[in-house]
């Protein structure tokens, strides 16, 4: 326990680990004087702005660009030919998602479009409003392919290929059989089947995508400004497919205005962007406007799913399901659009003690726009069928749906756990989880109002939805099939003569509070006050090589870096420090910046003397004192392919059931995400994120007619949750540290999206089902909602 | 996305102003607030040459209460509608509807003129005036002319309004006594358009209601009088029955176009809600 | 065909004449010619709220606003309210809140709160909810946001008067 002493020992002044700090950076957005890459302006900088292809699916006759080029300040347009040669195609596929398979994809469409949005010619003028003039100017004849839009018919015979050397629409098949699923069903007391739609939304980052490609010819090097979750990886296909050498290559990632999982991805105009400056040779911004963000940032979810549950006992034995998802035209690069589909296949079931699954999922190609990771990737799917599932197999079953819960999730003290997929489970808490929310939300009353309202035709519904989450990611994710994306990250911490400390990381600060987080690890872990501690992110140049933000995994891996760090940290500074003050090094502690006498606390030594004296007179340290300032240290995990946590959520609601309006009135999360590092932090993501997952149900949608036009691709159409629908969220948390890291903290980013779209779901059948009405799909619409009741 | 270029001009008198139109013609746009206009332009859905911002033109401005009609300038905002005491007195109908437009900050720069001339078929006040039996007083070259509202409206963002003509002022009858309005709306947030939404006004005799008018917004391209329902109700107690069956010749009166947030069926039933909703806190309000 | 118009405007208490085409949003001006960069652009079409900006005394969309149309006019951005001091107590519980977390809606969700509060000074959960949903956040899911104007508005009320 020893080990652990600045993470337990709260008395000392510097332990700030599970305490609420407010965010020392934020003060500077708070005034408006962040610095997002849209307020980068550089010398000699141009602009570009994209044509994009009107049709699903076409082949490009011609391309006229005469009358644009005489536009007022256009610098250069290029067509995808031409651009060919300065950034070449990629593939989105990786070699541990056996079978998938994917088309080399251009930055500028050549030959055929295979989606709305598509960008096909680039031009590149002194403004964005100008360049927006010469693109209306340039001509492109099409002829009109047939589109595949459905997903259902992608696989028939008749349906065009998308691509014709990949023979088919099937870019990935999986199949997951466990146990005896036909007997399981066969011996049940009671069986549910749901055919269930999960409509495709997108991520709405309130900051578009956005960078600046800055090639600087003169010394081969180019560096690029962008809005970005991962610079480093950003930084290897930048280099890959412009072929500059990876070490002439800058990323940095400024201020972020939310990302979510949109800005991890390669698009097609952002490679264009960064070839176009090394062609010029000079800076080019480009700045996807919201219509443009519509159709071209990537989409998620879209799934059909029919699906089937056992319950023997009073218990879930068996699902089975069949998964079908449209990624549009690629997998996209380099993460794969195969992930979705498979984690679904993963999680399914995942809360729940059951030995008998069977999944099949495919993934198929259509002319969509592009679809890949989104916050919570997979977890909406997977507990919104899991859910439903639940829910509906109480009503078979005769059963209270909290008490056939109570009864099959994993029991507490059952891990290590093997589920039935095949993932792995360290240590989980679902028990004690879903007591916690059953009493923090009144489960008993809530169905005692919800009785007595019903008599007075007020029809009110309550929905439960038990999760996990896949958090702090290792090799396996990723690294396991060939993508050059770092499954480890780093913390390096440097004491000044100031006494202050400047931690450099390779995660990044989207707004989640990283920066925090780290300085509140590094603070403890060395012993000063926070306010000494500086952090610096976002720049491949200046951080330790790392992955970024992406599934959950900042305060989780680079928190356990930062708290390694410190400590090889400290115990650097002791050991200056005792052959300074002739002292054995572990009778000193530090504490508040100074290094005291651990016995009685008394003050040896600022931390600002002992930086003076190593960095201005060193000769003054004893012979043989080598003094190391700086340490830096990296995590990965390794004994489980994923940290998984695991939540329950509650949602309370009210259906007009002559409008189909849906009034959310309270809402429950309980969540086990480890060691708590800030708990404002935590819970802010938790709001955040079950927010987006009410969007999810209540309002987001991809509306795409037949000809594979998005019909809603404007702010005013998409809808989005709002202040004014949204309820206040009530958390608690139960705390299972992973024993993998010292910390002991996993990630809770995605925990509120993974699932909200359950809990929202089910309670609208709660509530309906006394009427008769079941809905099958969200987002549950006011007209989907009427539908289900036989109002319309 | 940028606009396309334009030039500017902003007139101070209205003879400026029809100069300019003159002289532009159709490549002219007029912006008042400007809060439709220039999001399209920003889409580039639109191109005009020069807009004509007419929002110098003092003549346009102001609110001001008779003792029969409320005068409401073209280039009064809705914030000022909103807050207007003499408005809320004379006609709270335009209260009660303004509250749902949009939000605080369009509030502030939108404009009551705008908005009629707009003539977009799920905002609020068309419906409205058309409840009211306002008339709108439209400014020429030549002088003004007068036009009742019914009369202004002829389609998806087409109205009466000729070219070089502006839209000055608006005339509603002050509230007389038995008068009373009521506004519902469904949007699926707040502020956004409406799906379906209803202005009805109407004299009130004990529990008996005469002279209704019920005009829809966001069901068709223009506000729709739902002259059936009117016609059941006419002169009769308000009951739940005589509501219901009211609520029943809905589908002849209206013929809702599906739009992306509902199909035409649903925007019929919703249509139908409103006016069970609307007509019942009518009843109830004394 | 691309006209440019002289304007002056007070920005912030300065004076300043430019030229701008006519097509150039309010708050396109104030980034790209005046250097004032908090104010951001989220959707171009008056619906995010991003753009935000105080013009004559009250909020308006950035967006829907011309460059031209702002002439004569006093224009007041987060950059401004923060060095007057006017937004502190906001300033102050967003950042003891969370209330921001990507900080992008940020400066149009306080000039919003700070109109908000000059109309009420004590505005119920509700009312704040309501007079703030015309504008867009992505990261907070709005409850600390809520909870920061309640509490500020607390503040001022304790501090002023």
């Amino acid at each position: 326990m020893t080990d652990k002493s600045p993470l337990t020992l709260e008395d000392l002044p510097n332990s700030y680990i599970g305490r609420t700090i407010p965010r020392p950076n934020i003060r500077r957005l708070a005034e408006g004087r962040g610095t997002f890459t849209d307020d980068l302006t550089l010398p000699r900088m141009a602009h570009v702005a994209f044509l994009r292809s009107p049709y699903a699916h076409a082949e490009i006759k011609s391309i006229d660009t005469a009358q644009a080029e005489t536009s007022p300040g256009v610098i250069r347009i290029v067509a995808g030919e031409e651009m060919s040669r300065y950034c070449t195609p990629w593939v989105g596929v990786l070699t541990h998602l056996k079978g998938l398979k994917s088309a080399p994809q251009f930055a500028l469409a050549v030959g055929r479009v295979r989606w709305q949005g598509e960008p096909v010619v680039a031009v590149v003028a002194q403004s964005r409003a100008q360049a927006e003039d010469a693109v209306a100017l340039v001509e492109v004849d099409y002829e009109p392919l047939p589109p595949v839009v459905d997903m259902e018919t992608a696989l028939a015979p008749e349906t065009p290929v998308l691509h014709p050397e990949l023979g088919d629409n099937l870019a990935f098949e999986r199949v997951v059989e466990a146990g005896d699923v036909d007997a399981a069903f066969a011996e049940a007391d009671a069986v549910a089947e749901e055919v269930l739609h999960f409509g495709r939304h997108t991520g709405v980052t309130l900051e578009p995508r956005v960078l600046v490609g800055d090639y600087n010819a003169g010394a081969g090097k180019l560096t690029v400004y962008m809005s970005t979750q991962s610079p480093h990886m950003m930084k290897n296909i930048f280099a890959t497919h412009t072929g500059i050498d990876e070490d002439d290559v800058r990323v940095i990632s400024k201020d972020v205005g939310g990302s979510f999982g949109i800005k991890i991805h390669t698009y097609p105009d952002d490679m264009a962007t960064v070839a176009l400056s090394v062609m010029l040779k000079r800076p080019v911004k480009f700045v996807a406007d919201r219509l443009e963000s519509f159709v071209s940032d990537i989409h998620a979810r879209d799934h059909r799913v029919k699906a089937k549950i056992a319950v023997k006992d009073g218990k879930i034995t068996a699902i089975e399901m069949d998964d079908l998802t449209g990624i549009g035209p690629y997998s996209v690069y380099p993460r794969t659009s195969a992930v979705e589909c498979n984690q679904v296949l993963n999680l399914v079931g995942g809360p729940y003690d059951f030995a008998n699954y069977r999944a099949v999922g495919r993934v198929v190609l259509q002319n969509k726009n592009i679809m890949c990771q989104y916050r919570a990737v997979g977890h909406p799917v997977a507990f919104g069928v899991t859910e439903a599932l639940v829910d509906s197999a109480a009503r078979a079953a005769g059963m209270d749906p909290a008490a056939l819960r109570r009864n099959s999730v994993i029991p507490d003290d059952s891990y290590p756990y093997t589920a039935a997929s095949g993932i792995k489970f360290e240590a989980l808490s679902h028990q004690e989880s879903l007591e916690k929310i059953l009493k923090l939300m009144d489960y008993e009353g809530l169905r005692a109002d919800q009785a007595k309202l019903r008599q007075e035709g007020v029809y009110r519904g309550i929905g439960l939805a038990a999760m996990i989450e896949v958090t702090n990611p290792s090799p396996m994710f990723y690294g396991v099939g060939g993508a050059h994306i770092s499954a480890r990250d780093g913390v390096t911490i440097r004491l000044d003569p100031t006494g202050g400390v400047t931690c450099a990381t390779g995660v990044t600060e989207q707004g989640q509070g990283t920066e925090a987080v780290i300085a509140q690890i590094a603070a403890s872990a060395i012993g000063v006050p926070i306010e000494k501690v500086r952090v610096v992110t976002g720049d491949t140049e200046t951080t330790p090589y790392g992955g970024g933000t992406w599934a959950s995994r900042g305060a989780g891996i680079a928190g356990e870096a930062a708290l390694q760090a410190g400590r090889a940290l400290r115990a650097n500074i002791l050991e200056v420090a005792g052959a300074m003050l002739q002292a054995e090094p572990d009778r000193l502690d530090i504490r508040n910046a100074a290094v005291v006498d651990a016995d009685t606390g008394s003050e040896r030594m600022t931390l600002a003397d002992l930086g003076k004296t190593v960095y201005f007179r060193g000769n003054e340290l004893p012979d043989g004192v080598s003094p190391e300032l700086v340490a830096t240290r990296h995590y990965s995990p390794r004994q489980f392919p994923f940290a998984f946590t695991n939540g329950v959520q509650a949602c309370w609601l009210e259906v007009d059931p002559d409008t189909g309006f849906v009034k959310l009135l309270d809402f429950w999360v309980v969540e086990d995400c480890g060691t708590v590092i800030n708990p404002q932090l935590v819970d802010e993501q938790i709001r955040g994120g079950v927010v987006q997952g009410i969007g999810a149900a209540l309002y987001e949608h991809c509306i795409y007619d037949e000809d594979g036009n998005m019909r809603n691709a404007t702010m005013a159409d998409y809808l989005v949750p709002m202040a004014a629908e949204m309820p206040d969220i009530t958390i608690e948390h139960v705390e299972t540290p992973t024993g993998e890291s010292v910390l002991g903290a996993k990630g809770v980013g995605e925990a509120g999206t993974a699932g909200a779209p359950a809990a929202v779901f089910n309670a609208i059948n709660d509530a309906i089902g006394a009427l008769g009405g079941k809905i099958t799909a969200i987002p549950a619409t006011p007209e989907l909602i009427l539908k289900a009741l036989g109002k319309v | 996305m940028k606009p396309a270029p334009f030039d500017y001009a902003k007139p101070s008198t209205l003879e400026e102003a029809f100069d300019l139109l003159e002289a532009h013609g159709e490549d002219a746009r007029v912006v008042a607030g400007g809060q439709s206009l220039l999001a399209t332009l920003n889409m580039r859905l639109s191109a005009p040459s020069i807009l004509v911002d007419i929002s110098g033109l003092e003549a346009l401005r102001g609110i001001s209460a008779g003792s029969n009609v409320l005068r409401i300038g073209a280039l009064t905002t809705h914030t000022e509608l909103i807050a207007s005491e003499e408005a809320a007195r004379a006609a709270p109908l335009l209260r009660k509807a303004a509250v749902h437009i949009a939000h605080p900050a369009i509030r502030n720069r939108g404009t009551f003129g705008g908005s009629l001339a707009h003539a977009d078929p799920a905002a609020e006040y068309p419906a409205c005036v058309v409840a009211l039996d306002a008339t709108l007083e439209i400014s020429g070259r030549d002088g003004s002319r007068r036009v009742a509202a019914a009369e202004f409206f002829h389609g998806l963002y087409e109205t009466d309004l000729k070219p070089g003509e502006l839209l000055a002022a608006v005339e509603v009858p002050v509230l007389q006594d038995g008068f009373r309005s009521g506004f519902g709306e469904f949007a699926r947030r707040a502020g956004d358009f409406a799906m379906s939404a209803l202005a009805a006004h109407g004299r009130f005799d004990g529990d008996e209601v005469h002279d209704l008018r019920l005009v829809y917004a966001g069901v068709d391209i223009r506000p729709v009088r739902a002259n059936r329902a009117e016609a059941v109700l006419a002169g009769k107690a308000i009951t739940r029955e005589l509501v219901a069956e009211a609520r029943s010749r809905l589908a002849e009166d209206l013929n809702p176009t599906d739009d992306l947030q509902a199909g035409g069926a649903t925007k019929l039933l919703l249509s139908g809600v409103l006016l069970e909703r609307v007509l019942s806190d009518m009843a109830g309000a004394r | 065909m691309d006209p440019v118009r002289e304007i002056t405007v007070t920005v912030n208490g300065e004076r300043l004449t430019a030229r701008v085409e006519p097509r150039k949003s309010l708050v396109d001006f104030l980034r790209e010619d005046v250097g004032l960069t908090g104010s951001h652009v989220g959707c171009e079409q008056g619906i995010c709220g991003a753009c935000t900006i105080r013009l004559d005394g009250t909020i308006v969309r950035g967006c829907l606003t011309l460059a031209v149309q702002a002439d004569g006019a006093e224009v007041w951005t987060v950059e401004g309210l923060s060095d007057s001091a006017e937004i502190a107590a906001l300033q102050e519980a967003f950042q003891e809140r969370n209330a921001l977390q990507c900080g992008y809606c940020t400066p149009g969700m306080l000039l919003t709160a700070a109109a908000l509060l000059r109309d009420n000074a004590a505005p119920t959960r509700p009312q704040i909810r309501e007079y703030l949903s015309g504008n867009y956040c992505r990261c907070t899911g709005y409850q600390a946001i809520v909870d920061a104007i309640e509490s500020a508005a607390s503040q001022m009320k304790g501090a002023g008067s």
